[in-house]
């Protein structure tokens, strides 16, 4: 049986890596992600995992690494945060593009300048388009679940993608928790081998990452676009197999006291843990308000995202990223476009905060509920509204 | 191959587009990029090979009078065959429509 025990949440992520039996980890340490690698670095120097340990000398390389790692049919595994993902940000598309199934845990940090170690999503923003599967995680639990789920998805033969698992730096890289960890023989029985169809071999030469002129360029792109999106269908069998086996759930769109609620507010990390305090009160002082989380990011869950909103008739979204100049939040801004065709939807009100490591409490989120419901009320001449600035 | 790279379907390609058969470039019509092409005045050839040695697409072959020539499918039209010929039989000629 699973022991519960209470322990890193960056720590529980290396030994979950370890009993998913890594070949190749090639990283760059970065706060917050450092606890990470260097657990795993340690696991492999210590002849816990048997696993090549590549040190390389930058994201950059990091990625590169673990793409050759994966094509030659190596279970891959890199973890990284701010800075760190957007050196690593050309090859991301090359990881995506070439099909090669490698897992990353990305501990989200805010981008510089001002220089922040802090957590918030505009790292994981700026890599929304690379093509990687995407998925954002609440507790150490969640992280620690899904980076198991995420070689299994990963390495699916129908699939064969790379993803990233998203985790709040700090918030939840940093925490000790109580933390549900599988024993081997679980996972090696959830996990089969990895099995790339088309490895680097001597023996069979392939070329990877070819010259593709304009005659084939637009057929690449279409297949690789129909494949990331036909993933939803792999990524919701995993996560019912995994329900299946470990007795937890997981969802695209997960809900918390949102049926038929008039009034939504819409996260993602590890915010709604403090959003469900707060909606808690909220209800208990009467109000119709319940919470939606975006759990996967990449492919868009278009369909549980309309389902989960068609009785509201306010969401609340808050972004923890700015598009700068553009339109709202980038999650806002997607959310706006997944609903616009729909017969009914409801009035939706974008907020940006928890910008850098700045905290949101209980308190807050009841504060932001009680103005989105004034503004879609009233109405508003701004496109989205910052939470929490000094005027 | 059964059929070539420029007439795939988005469904028929390999995975990530891997390449699992060699010389799949050779499909590449890189003589599409000419402006100029070489043309020949074979009564001064010396035939001494200095323009297939040179010619940066490996495009030259000697024809059935051992007349070194380029083949047009992958001829640039980059002059250089006509630069380096020691007895002046290429001229560079401007492509037409
Ligand atoms: S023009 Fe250039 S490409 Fe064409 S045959 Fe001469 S050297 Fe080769
Ligand atoms: S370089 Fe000139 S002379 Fe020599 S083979 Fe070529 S065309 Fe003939």
């Amino acid at each position: 049986m699973a022991q519960r025990v209470g322990m890193e949440v960056s720590v529980a992520i290396g030994e979950m890596v370890r009993m998913a039996d890594a070949d190749v980890i090639a990283a760059y340490p970065i706060t917050p992600q450092t606890h990470i690698v260097e657990h795993l670095a340690e696991l492999v120097a210590d002849g816990e995992l048997d696993a090549e340990y590549i040190p390389v000398e930058s994201e950059h390389s990091a990625m590169s690494a673990c793409l050759g790692a994966a094509a030659a049919g190596a279970r891959t595994f890199t973890a990284t945060a701010g800075q760190g993902l957007e050196l690593m940000h050309e090859v991301l598309y090359v990881a995506s593009s070439m099909r090669l199934p490698v897992v990353m845990t990305v501990a989200n940090r805010a981008l510089s300048a001002p220089l922040s170690v802090w957590s918030d999503h505009s790292d994981a923003m700026a890599c929304r388009d690379t093509g990687w599967i995407q998925i954002f995680t609440e507790n150490g639990q969640e992280v620690v679940d899904n980076v198991l789920c995420a070689f299994r998805i990963a390495e699916d033969a129908e699939v064969l993608l790379p993803v990233m698992v998203h985790l709040d730096g700090f918030h939840l890289s940093h925490v000790i928790e109580p933390i549900l960890l599988p024993e081997q023989g679980e996972v090696s029985a959830f996990l089969p081998p990895n099995k790339y169809p088309l490895p680097l071999n001597p023996e069979k030469p392939v070329a990877m990452g070819d010259f593709g002129p304009p005659f084939i360029y637009t057929e690449a792109k279409w297949a690789q676009e129909v494949n990331l999106k036909k993933s939803k269908e792999t990524i919701l069998n995993v996560w019912r197999q995994f329900g299946d086996s470990f007795r937890r759930h997981y969802q695209p769109v997960e809900h918390y006291r949102s049926d038929d609620a008039k009034v939504l507010l819409l996260t993602m990390g590890s915010f709604s843990e403090t959003a469900m305090t707060a909606i808690d009160s909220m209800r208990s002082d009467g109000k119709d308000v319940g919470l939606i989380r975006l759990r996967l990011w990449r492919p868009f869950p278009f369909e549980e995202l309309r389902q989960a909103v068609k009785n509201a008739e306010v969401l609340i979204v808050l972004d923890r990223a700015l598009s700068f100049g553009g339109p709202a939040g980038p999650v806002a801004s997607e959310i706006k476009a997944a609903l616009y065709n729909q017969q009914t939807r409801p009035k939706i009100v974008s907020f940006v905060g928890g910008l850098g490591g700045r905290d949101i409490t209980a308190k807050g989120f009841t504060e932001i509920v009680n103005r989105g419901i004034e503004v879609a009320q009233k109405g508003s001449k701004d496109e989205f509204e910052i939470f929490g600035v000094r005027e | 191959m059964a059929k070539r790279e420029n007439e795939l379907t988005w469904r028929e390609l390999e995975i990530g587009v891997i390449a699992t058969e060699p010389g799949n470039a050779s499909q590449y019509r890189t003589g599409d990029w000419r402006s100029q092409k070489p043309v020949y005045l074979f009564e001064r050839c010396i035939k001494c090979g200095m323009c297939q040695l040179f010619c940066p697409e490996g495009c030259v072959q000697q024809n059935a009078e051992g007349y070194f020539e380029a083949d047009l499918y992958y001829c640039k039209g980059c002059g250089i065959c006509a630069r380096e010929c020691p007895t002046m039989v290429i001229t560079m000629e401007e492509e037409k429509e």
